[in-house]
């Protein structure tokens, strides 16, 4: 193989990108080696298996990849902002949709909320960390090296180009020979992995380490949101996981599961990749709902209106998610009565979705709102929401459907609920939840003003997107004809201003870290309900001394009427911790080398690689390691110094 | 928070960490059977898709199928005994029981392995059609499962060797237990739904 058969060559664009990632990198090794941080980084972040750590480095990757497909986004904007431009070529116009889609589902999406998860679910819930500490780390490592692997192609080799939805034929080495489409699979099989053990680690946390007290139904809202949207990960991921293998196995070893020819059947591929992928977008969207039923119910200053019905709603809506795939393509021929099925299952999401809606509303019903940031953020979203909602309802309509399938009201469509609904819920939880995390809050003012830029870029980007689509402008269109720019012009406007907003949330996170207050007090907002504001603010390591007794799913509001912390002296007793290991990220990391080997179909290579994973299961296997205590003493001294200002 | 000890529960049981390993391991086996369901419902849709290659019933034949079935169902007794020697707190006798479940499984996967070769010679291989793919990937994927069991009894029968009988190991095979059990379950799917539907449809 040609070096230049190895590397993109020929795009002007691709070789900003490769000049962006060595500077980039360079200038991290620079710092590292100059600050003698590398020791730092490895003792204290890469070996680390503590959920609140794991949980920080998931959100860092999740900015990162919303960083990269954002500017995917910019430069999509760029071409369609006036008729026939020529800012990029219809190739790489398709690669860059497919990386914006992917990226922004898998590794902006999933991450953050599962980066929110791991810090705050243990912490609601009086647990001392995951159930399985190490698998966690193994998770979060996997993801990484997942998302890595898939953000090399476009320099390395050529990106994925089938679209996120990765149809076959189209995708199969007939009709996509090369190493591009295999990025796809094998990134999203090596990050698929990690959530799906993150989802087993979850439901074993919440069904079993619980405070005292704490039945199912005395839950805070964001942990049930958690434990329904885990059940989900384990019954989608592996179709997934068996979606991506057979794929790969079809180009690598040349099956025929989805091809033309050997009369394989490519439709099962959209059967196969939507009865993940629509059950995916509700392990997106529950947690988000449960981020701001919190918020909500936390700035309100009242108990959650309805909260069983909350949680009957998420458990319904979860049941639903699999039974609903066929809408994706109700235009594939399935025949009227399939089709009719489908369109009622689909209509029938409103309804719990509705009932959410519905209490968020009674909640904030006379009550006293605190403007909280993140409250700015959940009230904006239950309108904006709304509408992605109803649109969603006429897309449900199968006869209806015929007319917008693929147009630009789809994209408008799954724009305004994942926007408004989990990007969103990510600004707002990581704002409520980010004093928590770092000590220190964010900057009122500059967070302001992301919050008003993104919320108006947001609706200006996608509002005419829905009036394009109508008037007939089709997805994935790598060009505009003249009828259709001023709407377009309009769109590209507005997500410049999306993306000014996002600059303004990222640089509100620098200006705090040097101007904020630190030594803050535990319930940071004056308005937490829930366990994990009942901690120190740092949260010590082993997080909480002493547990309370659990009463309602309001805990922290019953501490506060009965005088209680989670430090009762008398109560101490030395806890377990586990040990930092680096097993994870070397086991992630030859997990990496054996796929990036796997996507150019170098077999024997790949093949060392699998061995080298499987010694490294047996190493663990054969650890014995049983972790350390932390005895009384210690704890006392922990928690007086951190509880000192609260005290004076 | 700090660890418990249950008394008057078996050995796996007695510690919180023993508990939630086997909880969680069960869950997983969910998300195996989830796996396991899409193979087969990617078998089923992909049935009689046989191209130019031949039909499953000319090829497939009932001896060397039931040798196999009662291997893998003898293994899971087998299988069964070494945790009952394990509650009897009987480390030499769960030591011979999981070596006895090793050998028939590992002669299991031997039979596979010259099935699959018998087939190839005969000119049915992976990329002869969408329907010997699947059979290929559906029933390779459970000898893959088989012979990672392999790999892993293998360690902790060390393992036991190295620590004898503790809550730490005794944990461990019990786990491995339910995986060895779970993989019996699944090839009974596969010798009914794929090797007896195939020999008469």
């Amino acid at each position: 193989m040609q070096l230049d058969e190895f590397f993109v060559t020929g795009e002007p664009l691709i070789y900003i990108g490769m000049a962006a990632i060595v500077l980039v990198s360079g200038t991290i090794l620079f710092v590292l080696t100059y600050f003698k941080k590398w020791k730092w980084l490895w003792a204290e972040w890469l070996t680390t298996v503590d959920h609140k750590k794991i949980g920080v480095m998931y959100i860092l990757l999740s900015l990162a990849m919303m960083f990269r497909a954002g500017v995917d986004a910019m430069m999509m904007r760029l071409q369609l902002a006036f008729p026939d431009m020529n800012f990029l070529n219809s190739q790489h116009y398709s690669e860059v949709f497919t990386t914006h889609g992917t990226i922004m589902i898998l590794f902006v999406a999933m991450p953050f909320l599962i980066g929110l998860m791991n810090y705050v679910v243990p912490l609601q819930i009086g647990a001392r960390d995951f159930a399985f500490p190490f698998v966690n780390a193994l998770s979060f490592w996997s993801t990484f090296f997942g998302a890595m692997l898939f953000n090399i192609s476009f320099v390395i080799g050529g990106a994925p180009d089938a679209g996120w939805t990765n149809y076959a034929p189209l995708a199969g080495s007939e009709l996509s020979p090369g190493p591009g489409i295999n990025y796809y699979l094998l990134g999203l099989q090596l990050s698929g992995i990690g959530t799906l053990a993150t989802g087993i680690n979850l439901m074993v946390t919440i069904l079993r380490m619980r405070a005292p007290g704490m039945s199912l139904f005395k839950m805070p809202i964001f942990t049930w949101s958690t434990l329904i949207t885990s059940f989900i990960i384990i019954f989608a991921f592996p179709i997934l996981t068996v979606a991506l293998a057979l794929m790969t196995i079809d180009r690598i070893f040349g099956s025929h599961i989805f091809t033309l020819t050997g009369e394989g059947l490519p439709m099962m591929w959209a059967n196969l990749f939507w009865m993940w992928g629509h059950p995916e977008v509700y392990i997106v969207i529950l947690p988000a709902f449960g981020i701001f039923s919190e918020i909500i119910s936390a700035f309100a200053q009242k108990q959650l209106f309805g909260y069983k019905t909350m949680v009957w709603a998420i458990i319904l809506i979860a049941g639903l998610s699999f039974v609903v795939w066929v809408h994706h393509f109700f235009t594939m021929g399935a025949g009227a009565f399939v089709n009719s099925i489908f369109s009622i299952t689909t209509m029938a999401i409103a309804i719990p979705t509705g009932v959410k809606i519905f209490n968020w509303l009674a909640t904030i019903y006379k009550s006293k709102i605190i403007f909280g940031t993140p409250m700015m953020w959940s009230l904006a979203f239950i309108p904006s929401f709304t509408i992605g909602g109803v649109t969603g309802v006429m897309l449900g309509m199968a006869a209806a459907d015929y007319q917008f399938h693929n147009s630009y009201f789809l994209v408008s469509h799954f724009h305004y609920v994942l926007i408004p609904g989990t990007i969103f819920a990510c600004f707002a939880g990581l704002i409520y939840w980010f004093p928590k995390m770092f000590g220190f809050q964010l900057n009122r003012k500059l967070n302001i003003w992301a919050f008003w830029l993104f919320l108006i870029g947001f609706h200006v980007t996608f509002f005419p997107q829905y009036f394009l689509g109508l008037d007939g402008m089709a997805r994935r269109l790598f060009t505009i004809g003249p009828e259709w720019f001023t709407l377009n012009f309009i769109s590209t406007a507005g997500a410049f201003v999306m993306g000014a907003g996002f600059a303004v949330f990222v640089y509100c996170i620098v200006y705090s870290y040097f101007k904020s207050t630190r030594d803050l007090p535990g319930d940071v907002w004056g308005v937490g309900r829930t366990l994990e504001w009942a901690t120190p603010t740092p949260v010590p390591k082993y997080n909480f001394a002493t547990l309370p007794d659990v009463k309602s799913h309001d805990a922290l509001i019953d501490m506060k009427e009965d005088g209680e912390t989670t430090f009762d002296e008398d109560k101490l007793e030395s806890i377990h911790m586990p040990n930092y290991t680096g097993q994870p990220f070397i086991m992630t990391a030859i997990m990496f080398f054996a796929s990036f080997f796997l996507v150019f179909e170098w077999i024997t290579l790949a093949s060392i690689g699998l061995i080298g994973i499987i010694v490294m299961m047996y190493v663990r296997s054969f650890d014995y390691d049983g972790g350390y205590h932390i005895g009384v003493d210690e704890i006392s001294k922990i928690e007086n110094s951190l509880r000192g200002h609260d005290n004076e | 928070m700090s660890e418990n000890v249950h008394n008057n529960v078996p050995l796996e049981y007695s510690t919180d960490e023993g508990q939630n390993s086997i909880i969680g391991f069960w869950i997983f086996l969910a998300a195996e059977i989830s796996l396991f369901a899409t193979l087969f419902a990617t078998y089923a849709v992909l049935f009689s898709r046989t191209a130019d290659a031949m039909e499953p019933a000319e090829l497939f034949q009932p001896g060397i199928v039931l040798v196999m079935t009662v291997l893998l169902l003898t293994s899971s007794f087998t299988c069964g005994l070494a945790i009952h020697f394990m509650r009897q707190g009987s480390l030499k006798g769960t030591q011979i029981l999981l070596g006895i479940t090793l050998l028939l499984g590992m002669t299991f996967i031997g039979f596979e392995i010259y099935e699959f070769i018998h087939y190839v010679s005969e000119g049915v291989t992976l990329q002869s059609s969408a329907y010997w793919s699947a059979f290929y990937i559906l029933a390779g994927t459970h000898g893959i499962h088989v012979m990672v069991g392999i790999g892993w009894m293998i360690g902790i029968i060390i393992q036991l060797f190295q620590h004898g009988l503790t809550a730490f190991t005794a944990r461990k095979v019990f786990i491995v237990g339910l995986y060895w059990h779970f993989l019996d379950v699944i090839w009974i799917f596969i010798f009914t739904g794929v090797y007896l539907i195939g020999m008469v449809v």
